[in-house]
């Protein structure tokens, strides 16, 4: 496995390089639409639950049917990899949302009427009060989509845009562990890695979550 | 507030990272090119296709390698499937230039078939031109073939005392055939089998035609007739036995470029016409059996092959 | 794309060894086995841990790490390694199984409202019947939900398995790839979604009527909040 790596480094590096833009861009889409969208299924109460079940249904989804048929539907080119990019984002779209909404409900109702009878209104009382302390919920539900995205992009080798996965299918073809261990390896790192980095943020972000001695 | 801060850093952190990746939409697979580094598909770049299969991948590296020497602009994207999926690829204009096999290229494109009668190498490739899709065209042949083939394994051949394809007609039923999952609705698969030698197998398992899965399969047993190509190595390694084709079902196959009329001129024309006469079966077995069996990349072996059988 | 007729509505497919129906028995075997295997791999583990409170390092991070093995690869190298044939399907989905079970079993003892073990404790039980009588019951709700969260992976990843020559409703995935047909990969991905669908609806009535109704409410009707009625979402555990 050493051997493949030192020969192969740049094949493998520009794997890597493809598997991360691939991972991390739907990642933030994914995120960013997420805020107003699972918003919205709190501020409007009969909202909840369709969005809970829109969400699940996009969950099943096998990727690769999405990465086959958006070409289609988005008249994207066949190996545009813009497809797996809009396929990842519905998927942390579909997972961000959902745990926005449950991040959002979470708060102490308290809390808020706390910060009403303050004078906040409701659009500084989202983002200073609501969104703050919902933060450790939707935090979590961001290590598990990104997780998520780091497996999935492999999936897109099937279609021979798969980052890491192309080193799967390489071996597969040629009876080959090497890169596929490689492959496996790199994503494994590659998720832990991106775990830690969000479980710092969010450390350093929500300080009063420390605060209490808690069960782990 | 340093708790915002904190947040703004890290997503702009993150945006830029991906932003920073994004840049490379290349395939992985491919060497640093001249062109890549980093930047957006360049629309003067050929970008050259190969299907999912070795032997695809190896003579399109080396397409790109012999354009590349006469510092033509190049762009790999491999392993994209089939020939059902690459053509569309050609059609959107997602690849310009792939090799392909002048004999499963015309039973793929003309309905129900070839043409009866067509079966040498130039009455195919002069078929082929009526057939190709508009906007693309074919340079020169070159004499090496990868033909389908249908496998067994000795003991199955001395079983049933199978030399030819023709013999499986009264025994496929009781057989198992495995091939890619195309194979059973193309003409140079299972409809044609069934329509010109009369054969008809139990069971049809979809695998992979030529790799691993179908391999593997043909070895241990869960099918007796594999669809292998005739220059793997694992005919050789394997002791597979290769069943004749008298009536010409699986026609000449000759390996020829594909390219889009839009991206081809004069240079691009003569290197590969070049390339394609150095070109054989023996040179390319031999050359594949370094991919397949001693695992060297196809990078490395083109480069190798250039090396020793130099292009004009 | 051939055909006119939607794939779904063409009678031809629905019978034979490559029948709809064939595939989705398959489909639902893979998924079946690997939560089988998952749990008994996982449940076990996770209740020890969780009653215990010994090795949570572990159930928190063999949970991460497991997440994080790419199935495809997974199952790639268990071919390459083994051949062909169900186990290396088993393997890389069991894979996928175990992390969700482990991780909300143990979230969900951890959670268990510590009075209520002392008060059993108190009454005399023996550790294991405070398991079982007390702890699993009130973390039944959690570990329910991450069984169907489970449940809902498995089954759109089980698709995989077609990639190496296995059935399952992959099948329509991988070989309406192979032929350009995306009628037929539609098909399955819609086959799949309502699978997924049904599996999720069964697996939220077992969720509701296997919890104990003190612990739900359900059907009495009393003032004050019972006690963690549907659960925190277990993949936040």
């Amino acid at each position: 496995m050493i051997d493949y790596l030192g020969s192969n480094s740049d094949v493998v590096l520009a794997a890597l390089r493809q598997h991360v833009g691939l991972a991390f861009l739907p990642l933030l889409i994914g995120v960013v639409l997420a805020l107003p969208v699972g918003y919205l299924g709190v501020r409007f109460g009969w909202l909840y639950h369709p969005l809970l079940n829109a969400s699940g249904i996009v969950y099943s989804i096998p990727s690769l049917a999405l990465f086959v048929t958006l070409p289609y539907v988005l008249g994207t080119q066949v190996l545009s990899p813009v497809n797996i990019v809009v396929a990842l984002s519905l998927y942390t779209l579909a997972l961000m949302a959902r745990t926005v909404a449950d991040g959002l409900r979470s708060v102490d109702p308290s809390l808020t009427e706390a910060a009403t009878a303050m004078g906040y209104r409701r659009t500084r009382r989202l983002v200073e009060v609501e969104l703050p302390l919902a933060l450790p919920v939707v935090l979590a539900g961001v290590r598990v989509a990104a997780v998520s995205n780091i497996s999935l992009v492999s999936v897109g080798a099937l279609i021979g845009i798969g980052g890491l996965g192309a080193l799967f299918t390489r071996g597969f073809q040629l009876f080959y562990t090497a890169p596929i261990l490689v492959g496996v390896v790199l994503s494994v790192l590659l998720a832990a890695v991106t775990d830690l980095v969000i479980v710092s943020v969010q450390r350093a972000v929500t300080p009063w979550t420390r605060a209490t001695t808690r069960r782990a | 507030m340093k708790r915002r801060t904190l947040l703004g850093a890290a997503i702009a952190s993150g945006a830029t990272l991906t932003a920073a990746a994004c840049g490379s939409g290349n395939d992985p697979l491919s060497t640093t090119t001249s062109s890549s580094s980093g930047s957006a598909t360049s629309t003067t770049a050929v970008v050259i296709g190969s299907a999912n299969f070795p032997e695809s991948e190896l003579v399109a590296e080396m397409y790109a390698q012999v354009l590349e020497a006469k510092g033509v602009q190049v762009q790999r994207k491999f392993n994209i499937g089939a020939r059902e999926v690459y053509l569309k690829a050609l059609d959107d204009g997602s690849i310009d230039l792939l090799p392909e096999y002048n004999g499963a290229l015309l039973a793929a494109l003309v309905e129900g078939g070839a043409p009866e009668g067509v079966s040498s190498p130039q009455q195919v490739y002069d078929a082929l031109q009526k057939a190709l899709p508009k906007g693309t065209e074919t340079l020169q042949q070159s004499a090496a073939e990868d033909k389908d083939t249908l496998s067994v394994l000795p003991a199955t051949k001395s079983k049933y005392d199978l030399s030819s394809i023709a013999d499986l007609a009264p025994v496929a039923k009781d057989l198992s055939c495995g091939a890619g999952p195309e194979f059973q609705e193309r003409y140079q698969g299972l409809v044609g089998l069934k329509s010109v030698y009369g054969v008809e197998f139990g069971t049809f398992r979809p695998l992979d035609s030529g790799g691993p899965l179908t391999v593997g399969a043909l070895e241990d047993g869960t099918i007796q007739v594999g669809n292998v190509f005739s220059t793997d190595s694992a005919i050789a390694t394997k002791g597979f036995v290769v069943l004749e084709d008298p009536k010409n079902l699986f026609l000449a196959q000759n390996i020829l470029p594909l390219i889009r009329s839009a991206k081809n001129n004069q240079a691009i024309t003569d290197a590969l016409n070049a390339f394609s006469a150095v070109l054989t079966t023996d040179n390319l077995t031999e050359y594949l059996a370094k991919v397949q069996v001693d695992k060297q990349d196809s990078a490395t072996v083109a480069k190798a092959f250039l090396a020793a059988n130099p292009v004009a | 794309m051939g055909d006119d007729t939607p794939y779904l509505l063409d009678g031809s497919h629905w019978s034979g060894p490559q029948g709809i129906p064939h595939l989705v028995l398959a489909h639902l075997g893979y998924t079946g086995l690997a939560l089988l295997c998952g749990l008994v791999i996982a449940l076990p583990v996770g209740l020890y841990i969780g009653h215990t409170g010994r090795g949570s390092f572990l159930a928190i991070n063999a949970g991460n790490a497991g997440r994080s093995l790419p199935t495809l690869g997974l199952l790639m190298l268990m071919v390459t390694l083994m051949g062909l044939g169900f186990l290396p399907v088993l393997i890389a989905l069991t894979v996928l199984v175990v992390p969700p079970i482990l991780t909300t079993t143990y979230a969900g003892l951890r959670n268990v409202d510590r009075s209520a073990v002392d008060a059993a404790v108190g009454m005399g039980m023996r550790p294991w019947q405070v398991l079982w009588r007390v702890e699993v019951p009130m973390a039944l709700p959690v570990m329910l939900g991450g069984l169907r969260s489970a449940a809902l992976q498995v089954v759109a990843t089980a698709t995989v398995a077609a990639s190496v020559g296995l059935s399952g409703l992959g099948r329509l995935l991988i070989d309406g790839l192979s032929v350009n047909d995306y009628g037929r990969v539609v098909a399955g991905a819609v086959v799949v979604a309502v699978l997924a669908i049904v599996l999720d609806l069964l697996l939220g009535l077992v969720q509701r009527y296997a919890v104990s109704p003190g612990i739900s409410g359900r059907g009495l009707r009393r003032r004050g909040a019972p006690v963690a009625a549907s659960g925190p979402d277990p993949e936040l555990a």
